[in-house]
């Protein structure tokens, strides 16, 4: 989130899209009614079912699952050609005004530079046109063809309401209202929040649905704003913060991008990543890169990490390929990889085609669990019947199960979606032998650096002297991990522009990321959450429900990042001459000599409004970017292209361009294409989904869940039912091209058909929560049915929109 | 006849006459709501966060035991923490149950082993898997860790044992379970965050 989950009851219209909060987040969801009480705000939902989201919405439009770009791209087409935009936002905070090299292009469906047999794009052409000045050249009109405004605007022409109902299914009429309340939101003194989820991720274009909407908020002036922003309802407890840790191959803890093969030398990957400034004044806040990334290699490797040896770059893995989820489990199933652990995360039931998962752990020599409670994933070798069919004796792998501790029973923080960390507390023991997880990396990695220490091996060195100075090296205390990780002063800190001022005393925990060093003087495993145990103390354990504001920011509840800011870019949320948009709703303002408030400026604190400083600090050029640069797999601007498994016959954004039927840069694998099912066979739309009364695969384990929810089900509307024979109750099976599930039929109106591209698309609803593990009824994994393809930047899975046939079992 | 509560167990403690007391309706109006104390007065009541959505709402622990050093403590009841701004002492259905999770029978409580081809479960100690373990990744990495690429480039990866991470542990596990990955060149990294 950009903003946080009290800051939605400061919106004046809510968009649920691509989420279901009501009964995915029920306790979010409360501040959704706050708004609505005591501001008056109304709450559109846009979703293939009409969610509990749905029934309290002041307005509901059914959609098509998979099609969310072609109705964003209508509300942009409908906000640009009514004027409906923020002019002086628009002008001031985004990329509107900037002018795109004249070689970037996009023809039916295709942007410049696609590689059609590697399935990717040679994005060069996608940049700007820079001056001899060497900035990014700007027209403050907007009226050149080539600046982004107006590449823009033709881009989302062809997004006319009737493109929308075309591909959408929605009815024009109520594509048309949902627009009209988003449009409401241009003016300074009216502001949208949008609630989004997996609805949005799920899919081979969902991280351009994502975009597609920060695009509107932009056009809308809406970001940096109390009320505003784009939000992500995470769904797990620290989703967040292991995302914030980066436990994934392409970047090192607080989104610093890991060392590929083509980072030979440290000195040229450092320069790479501090992007410099595109535009005058701008902060350009990634050229402190050098800093970040050095204190981190000062935590993980303490005094061996030396300015003669570059800080132990080398010691880092570098990576020569994706290693997402879906490209492991394909090297598993090929065969390259021999051993696998997986701590608190259960593949077989949470990837797609688990089919194709089991097949791939049974090639490993060894797998390692560790998890509270027993998992498909560490029983993937056991024979339970039809839910599991596998014969024991075939599958070679050796197993090992670590009992891990839950959250009740161990100590350490959490980072909520609005990005506040809170520290929770043990409040028993652990059942039996039980460990937690940091014993259990702990010991295992101990035992290893002991066998290190006794026979060498290959390139011990970073074993050996990898960081570990915790007190009882077997038990490292969560305490002193979070201090590791906030920093702290190797040698004394001192303000470079007044060397005799300490900023921080040698030992002392740091305050704030502004006071790493780039020499070796300050260790920080995690700039980001720098500051959060600082000298004075845990941070994250605070627990002041003072709110100065009114705004709901409680400044003094835990530590949010970055820097305790409660609000994402709230430079923003003033004019350009720092004066707020509303005053009613201020974060910050220029003062006259500083920028002061309610929220910890996002900006330069003494940055004067007058040296156009611009609120996106992150960024280059200081902008919002409505053209994506380089940035995005599959184009700058988002396309509607098909699920993978679509209905419809092609594109009908691109009925003559085959290669625009599909996102053209979404990778799959070889085998898995095969595995893909067509309309003929398997005719109706499916999206799997949660309910409000369990939690992923884990409340199969909860009696209560499984007392209140104790079985499968597949949700159908009437029509589809009548026409296939199925009364409510009735036992069917659902198949796709990879697998089936049976349940019982629940048929109900909350799902209803819709005119797609002229024919009829019925939507089948799948509750994903079942499995052959628990204290629920047993269940089939659902997905068995889904399609292993992933989104062309984040390669998650496309869980919400495939194709599959259902019949009276 | 007023017979406060404590006056009533004294009576009932004189006798199998005075029995007949309360047969004869002399029992106390509240004697059967006061029999037990309310349990959560002598509970430790410790603050945390449910681990299920990313609302996070806040948790008041509730737990038996006065944490002495050879004393097991014991869940017996957890509820919304009415001072959380996001959750103001609100759960879900899921959160209300949590009690069940912390309690459920699927819950593992010793390491296991499953041998090649093997249809069960064998229990181990913690030093027999730790060293295992230990063994098992290190022949693998002595085997199959990569100094240099083709060109040349020193490239210190070990990409044949992967790693997925929960996106329900703490930060503190997130980064130590990092730390250590990276520290043995592990590339295939991965969380349930992506998916």
């Amino acid at each position: 989130m950009t903003n946080h989950w009290v800051d939605i009851k400061n919106a004046d219209f809510i968009l649920i899209m691509g989420g279901n909060a009501a009964e995915a987040h029920p306790c979010g969801f409360k501040w959704v009614t706050e708004a609505k009480a005591n501001r008056k705000a109304t709450l559109a939902v846009v979703d293939p079912r009409f969610t509990r989201s749905a029934a309290v919405a002041d307005f509901y439009a059914p959609i098509r699952p998979g099609s969310d770009i072609a109705f964003l791209g209508g509300v942009i087409n409908y906000l640009l050609s009514h004027d409906l935009i923020h002019h002086d936002y628009v002008k001031a905070y985004t990329n509107a005004p900037y002018l795109v090299r004249e070689d970037f292009t996009f023809d039916d469906g295709i942007f410049s530079g696609y590689n059609a047999d590697k399935r990717s794009y040679d994005r060069e052409s996608w940049n700007y046109q820079i001056g001899a000045d060497g900035y990014v050249m700007v027209d403050p009109t907007m009226q050149d063809p080539r600046c982004v405004y107006q590449l823009m605007k033709q881009h989302y022409s062809r997004y006319t309401p009737e493109m929308v109902t075309q591909v959408c299914g929605t009815p024009t009429a109520d594509f048309l209202k949902v627009a009209e309340m988003i449009g409401a939101t241009a003016t300074p003194d009216k502001v949208m929040t949008i609630m989004y989820a997996l609805g949005w991720t799920q899919h081979t274009v969902g991280s351009q649905n994502i975009r597609a909407m920060a695009m509107i908020q932009l056009l809308l002036g809406n970001i940096g704003r109390p009320g505003g922003g784009v939000n992500a309802l995470r769904g797990h407890a620290n989703v967040q913060g292991i995302t914030d840790m980066c436990l994934y191959s392409d970047v090192l803890p607080g989104y610093l991008g890991a060392p590929t093969d083509a980072d030979a030398v440290r000195e040229e990957y450092l320069a790479k990543k501090s992007l410099k400034p595109l535009r005058p004044n701008q902060m350009s806040y990634w050229q402190n890169f050098p800093k970040f990334h050095t204190s981190l290699m000062k935590s993980w490797y303490g005094n061996a990490a030396t300015a003669e040896n570059g800080f132990c770059y080398d010691w880092l893995p570098k990576k020569d390929a994706p290693y997402d989820v879906l490209h492991i489990f394909e090297l598993m199933h090929q065969g390259k990889m021999n051993g696998f652990l997986c701590q608190g995360f259960n593949p077989l039931a949470a990837v797609s085609c688990v089919k194709k998962v089991r097949e791939s752990l049974a090639k490993l020599k060894y797998l390692v669990v560790m998890d509270p409670l027993a998992t498909e994933t560490s029983e993937f070798w056991q024979d339970y019947g039809e839910y599991n069919e596998v014969d024991p004796a075939q599958v070679q792998t050796e197993v090992f199960r670590l009992p891990a501790t839950c959250f009740a029973e161990d100590t350490g923080s959490f980072t909520n979606s609005g990005r506040v960390l809170q520290w929770h507390w043990a409040a028993a023991e652990p059942p039996g032998e039980t460990r937690s997880d940091l014993d259990i990396v702990a010991g295992i990695f101990t035992r290893l650096r002991e066998l290190y220490q006794k026979e060498g091996g290959a390139f011990p060195d970073p074993v050996l002297n990898l960081a570990w100075a915790y007190s009882t090296p077997l038990t490292p205390s969560p305490e002193e991990v979070a201090k590791e990780f906030n920093g702290k002063a190797i040698a004394d800190v001192t303000d470079p522009k007044d060397p005799t001022k300490v900023l921080a005393k040698a030992g002392e925990q740091l305050a704030t990321f502004a006071h790493l060093r780039d020499d070796g003087s300050t260790s920080c495993g995690n700039w980001l959450y720098c500051g959060a145990w600082s000298q004075a103390g845990n941070l994250m354990a605070r627990r002041d429900t003072a709110d100065p504001s009114g705004l709901g920011f409680y400044p003094a509840w835990g530590f949010s990042w970055p820097a305790n800011r409660r609000v994402l870019y709230n430079r923003a949320n003033a004019d350009p001459a720092g004066k707020p948009w509303d005053p009613k709703r201020k974060t910050i303002a220029w003062d006259g000599t500083k920028w002061s408030g309610f929220d910890v400026p996002d900006m330069a604190p003494n940055a004067a409004p007058e040296q156009d400083v611009g609120p996106f600090i992150m960024h280059p050029d200081g902008v919002g970017h409505l053209f994506a640069l380089k940035g995005m797999a599959e184009g700058p601007f988002p396309e509607h292209y098909e699920p993978f498994e679509t209905p419809l016959a092609t594109n009908p954004m691109h009925p003559k361009n085959p290669l625009a039927t599909r996102n053209p840069a979404a990778r799959i694998f070889k085998g898995d294409e095969a595995d893909l099912g067509t309309v003929d066979k398997f005719p109706y739309v499916a999206t799997t989904y949660r309910l409000t009364e369990h939690q992923h695969y884990w409340t199969k384990n909860v009696l209560s869940s499984a007392i209140v929810q104790p079985a499968q089900f597949i949700e159908m509307d009437e029509t589809l039912a009548k026409e296939k024979g199925i009364a409510n109750g009735d036992v069917v099976k659902v198949s796709s091209h990879r697998g089936y599930v049976r349940a019982t039929a629940v048929v109900t109106r909350r799902l209803k058909p819709l005119t797609v591209d002229g024919k009829t698309v019925h939507t089948v609803g799948v509750p994903i929560h079942w499995g052959f593990v628990g204290v629920a009824k047993q269940g089939f994994l659902a997905n068995r049915l889904t399609p292993y393809v992933g989104d062309a930047n984040s390669q998650t899975p496309e869980y919400k929109a495939f194709l599959v046939n259902i019949e009276k079992a | 006849m007023q017979v406060t509560r404590r006056q009533f167990f004294r009576i009932c403690a004189a006798g199998v006459g005075s029995s007949s007391l309360a047969a004869l309706g002399f029992a106390p109006g509240e004697a059967l709501a006061g029999v037990r104390a309310f349990k959560l007065a002598r509970a430790s009541e410790t603050r945390s966060t449910c681990p299920y959505c990313s609302v996070s709402c806040g948790l008041l622990v509730y737990s038996l035991g006065d944490k002495a050093k050879n004393a097991k403590s014991e869940i017996i009841h957890i509820e919304g923490d009415p001072d959380h701004p996001v959750n103001r002492g609100t759960l879900c259905p899921k959160g209300a149950g949590l009690l069940d999770l912390v309690h459920s029978e699927n819950r593992l409580k010793y390491p296991e082993v499953r041998a090649p081809s093997s249809k069960e479960w064998k229990r181990i100690s913690w030093d027999e898997a730790f060293d295992r373990i230990a063994k098992h990744m290190k022949a693998d990495r002595d085997k199959n860790f990569i100094t240099t690429n083709d060109q040349g480039v020193t490239v210190n990866r070990w990409n044949t044992t992967g790693l997925l991470a929960s996106s329900a542990a703490s930060n503190e596990t997130g980064y130590l379970t990092v730390k250590v990955a990276r520290g043995l060149g592990i590339v295939a990294l991965d969380t349930q965050a992506r998916i």
